[in-house]
């Protein structure tokens, strides 16, 4: 332990002797929602491949489709799109349902190849 | 959907059955149920209970419970075991007797190495460790709880694990399913899984999410620092800023405050002062957290092999929770560390629970702490660490960057540092780099779902688009039966089928028909010898794959006390046991008729140089239902009597029978004595004119034939079934 930690463990330690029980207690929360905060904010502007299985799963795609499925959208470099909406597209395009269209991603992975307009990224 | 049929208390479960039609099986209900608990209280016998939940409608009570008319109270908080074989066929049957011992929260550890495999399984391979968690086999149990909870008359939740690198998936899982509560914390992913730390918060988000729409209660995972630290109780600042990392994330990914409880351990263990650390840890935690559920395990750091010290920790550790609160007791027994899930230490696990509650009823309105003193003071200490630790944190760039510079599971208080935390690599772990930005118009068309969804404006709910999606349309979850039908719940079922259906028992432990025995004993020699010599006692008892898994030093040199399991290799046909016949009694009016007829009296009295008295006054007393309220007539002659005055008793009072009572059976002094009756009255002539009964606590109802007396009574005899010997004896001998 270095003496900086030290010396500032003690100082803080007196200064937080001026807080009551209660304002220690509020403080704690809030310095937990601060820390909290950035790790909340990456969950929502990311995703990944099991929470994109866990969206076909709920879209009626079985466990091992959504495996090959996510993994080629993945490669494809689609998964920012997010899977179901691929699938979604896909059915669309193709005029099938989605665990049509679920099929033909496994079936040939080159059904996914300008699916969007925009060049799709890398993922990562 | 077939409805399964209710079990019946005096037959097996049919597990044939409830495999049956598994495809078509809904769960009857989703979410965390509690038990219920009367403000007014609980009465049960003669006894007023302060803090007890509503009794059970099936249940077995503590082995004293016999004294008191039966009753079998049931704490105001949930109770769980832990039940995990690696054949969840078989823990059926355990879940069913946990819950017949006041068990509702059963949990089941998933078998080896599922938390790294990315994505779910499928059919009901066997497991080690643990049960491999699959659609299949929650269904299976989930329809074996809703049968379970039906008998006993309460609801069963029945929980697993949704960490690991699949965790969204599993929560999806567990949301179709039913299964009402579960782990998660990713922090648990990244110290003790090495799963990359940030795959494991963005999954955690969904997870959560996911959990919180099925109503599923969360436990976190902060309890492994102190159970992986090497001085858990040093580690008490750091276990609340794990708690609150998983508490302050959870609520901001949409869980509500109530269905998120804190996994907390009394740290501290005997010999240690284990009061002076447990304590304020349990108050500061209860303080911090007021919002949040507790849930309370036991202390296994510093068990190792010896049930009775575990039950020892145990019951203060039960204490800590009623001095000051527990929404969940859970119990645990050394058993995993001793290899074998020995369910009946379960059930010990689950009855220290309730023996310590029931003894301790409504503790707080008879005692309270003070918190004036050093408790205080120790409180507010462990609160002020835990919020600079919280500081440091932040200052060092957030939590990413202080799991990078092993700041977790440091086993020194905090603010020392012993250099010994766990440090991850933000860049390394297990599925490192697979987290992916969304697009801006990324989308996810289901319900139940974390975070930025650019869905299309006018929608009701997210599914519309595709027409619901499986939590709001369970008809589209797909159901897939088995992967390899080799390693199959259906294949161990044929091969246990003789044990469960057909003829044959063998003792069981882990697995149905394993044969697993636990002997218990004293080797008088040092540790060296003690330990071969058990293994040495096992194998000529014949025990296959012997293992000494606890021995206690008695004295170095005098002794010690060993256990070793072992298995036994033959079947026992029930057909071929002989089971003592059940004695129909005469009904209390032909008895008390017979007795009034022939004014049936007897001498009583305690032989032997033996002063035992208790027991023979219970056969004799009116007042214990004895052979006074049938109208027999009796002279007592006390304790140690010698036969012989016994017998010159017997004979001066025109007793129609000698009843004694024998307790010491060292030597066989029960035997002798019991011998010598039968002897001395045969010398008197007086044999046929007399009946000769004799009871005590080494007495069985088969030792009359070897001992020459018409009948002989052990433990548990009540009077009527003495005056019914009695009254039997006169008819078959034509006096009545």
């Amino acid at each position: 332990m270095t003496d900086d930690r030290i010396a500032r463990y003690e100082q803080r330690r007196e200064e937080l002797k001026q807080m009551t029980d209660e304002q220690l207690k509020t403080y704690f929360w809030e310095l937990c929602d601060r820390l909290v905060d950035p790790l909340v904010d990456l969950a929502r502007t990311h995703t990944s491949p099991s929470i994109e299985r866990a969206v076909l799963l709920r879209m009626g795609v079985d466990s091992l489709s959504s495996q090959g499925v996510v993994e080629r959208i993945y490669q494809a470099g689609l998964l920012g799109k997010g899977a179901g909406h691929v699938l979604l597209k896909l059915a669309e395009t193709r005029g099938t349902d989605i665990k049509g269209a679920a099929a033909a991603i496994l079936e040939d992975k080159d059904f996914l190849h300008g699916l969007f307009d925009e060049p799709a990224g890398t993922g990562g | 959907m077939s409805k399964p049929q209710p079990l019946d208390p005096n037959k097996k479960m049919d597990l044939e059955a409830i495999m049956e039609d598994l495809e078509n099986y809904r769960p009857t209900r989703k979410g965390w149920v509690w038990r219920k608990v009367p403000a007014s209280g609980v009465k049960m016998g003669s006894f007023h209970f302060h803090d007890m939940s509503e009794p059970l409608k099936n249940s077995i009570g503590l082995p004293a419970s016999k004294y008191f008319d039966y009753i079998d109270p049931q704490p105001s908080c949930s109770v769980t075991t832990e039940i995990a074989s690696g054949r969840f066929e078989d823990d059926l049957r355990r879940m069913r007797m946990a819950a017949w011992n006041g068990a509702d929260h059963l949990m089941v550890i998933r078998t080896t190495g599922q938390s790294h495999i990315d994505g779910l399984m499928e059919g009901t391979p066997e497991g080690t460790g643990g049960v491999p968690i699959t659609r299949k086999q929650i269904r299976a149990s989930r329809k074996a709880c809703d049968l379970i909870e039906a008998e006993v008359g309460r609801p069963i939740n029945f929980h697993s694990y949704v960490s690991g690198v699949a965790g969204p998936e599993v929560a999806v899982l567990f949301a179709e399913e039913g299964i009402n509560g579960a782990h998660q914390d990713p922090q648990y992913n990244v110290l003790y899984r090495n799963i990359n730390m940030y795959r494991s918060f963005v999954d955690a988000a969904e997870a959560k999410h996911v959990m919180a729409s099925a109503g599923i209660f969360q436990i976190d995972g902060a309890h492994n620092a102190n159970a992986t630290a090497k001085a858990g109780w040093m580690v008490l600042p750091e276990l609340m800023v794990q708690h609150g990392i998983n508490c302050a994330f959870s609520v901001a990914s949409g869980m509500p405050k109530d269905l998120i409880g804190l996994s907390t351990v009394p740290p501290n263990a005997p010999p240690a002062p284990k009061l002076w650390y447990d304590l304020p840890y349990a108050v500061a935690l209860r303080d911090f957290f007021s919002e949040y559920k507790m849930r309370a395990q036991q202390n296994t750091r510093y068990i190792e092999a010896d049930v009775e010290e575990a039950v020892r920790t145990h019951t203060i550790d039960t204490l800590i929770s009623m001095l000051t609160s527990a929404d969940i007791q859970s119990t645990i027994t050394p058993d995993e560390g001793r290899n074998v899930p020995w369910h009946y230490n379960n059930i010990r696990g689950v009855q220290t629970v309730k023996q310590t509650w029931a003894a301790l009823d409504g503790i707080k309105e008879l005692v309270s702490l003070n918190l004036n003193g050093p408790l205080g003071e120790m409180t507010r200490d462990i609160k002020e660490r835990a919020v600079i630790f919280l500081e440091e944190v932040l200052e060092v760039g957030g939590y990413f960057a202080a799991v990078e510079q092993g700041f977790f599971v440091d086993s020194a208080a905090y603010p020392e540092r012993n250099g010994d935390g766990i440090a991850r690599d933000g860049q390394g772990g297990v599925a490192a780099n697979t987290i992916v930005r969304r697009d801006p118009d990324y989308m996810a068309p289901v319900c139940a779902h974390f975070g930025d969804n650019h869905l299309p404006s006018g929608l009701n709910k997210p599914c519309n688009l595709i027409d619901g999606c499986t939590l709001c349309n369970p008809e589209k979850i797909v159901y897939i039966d088995e992967l390899d039908p080799e390693d199959s719940a259906a294949r161990r079922l044929e091969m246990t089928l003789p044990y469960r259906k057909g003829d044959l028992i063998r003792p069981e432990a882990e697995w149905a028909g394993d044969g697993t025995v636990l002997l218990q004993f004293m080797i008088p020699e040092s540790e060296a010898l003690a330990r071969e010599a058990g293994l040495e006692v096992a194998r000529k008892l014949g025990l296959q794959d012997p293992q000494v898994i606890n021995l206690m030093v008695l004295q170095p040199a005098e002794g010690c006390f060993v256990e070793v399991k072992g298995k036994v290799d033959f079947d026992i046909d029930k057909t071929t046991l002989k089971i003592p016949p059940k004695v129909e009694l005469l009904s209390e009016e032909e008895l008390r008729a017979a007795v009034k007829k022939v004014g049936l009296t007897v001498v009583a009295a305690t032989v032997g140089e033996d002063e035992h008295s208790v027991g023979m006054r219970e056969i004799l007393d009116i007042k214990h239902g004895g052979i006074e309220k049938y109208g027999v007539k009796y002279h007592y002659l006390g304790t140690s009597v010698p036969i012989s005055k016994l017998i010159d008793a017997a004979i001066e009072t025109g007793a129609h029978a000698i009843l004694i009572s024998t307790i010491i059976s060292h030597n066989d002094t029960h035997r002798i004595q019991m011998k010598k009756l039968a002897e001395l009255c045969q010398e008197k002539g007086i044999r046929d004119k007399m009946i000769l009964i004799a009871g005590g606590t080494q007495v069985t109802g088969d030792m009359a034939a070897e001992t020459g007396l018409d009948a002989t009574f052990g433990r548990g005899t009540h009077g009527i079934q003495v005056v019914d010997a009695m009254v039997k004896n006169l008819k078959a001998r034509g006096v009545i």
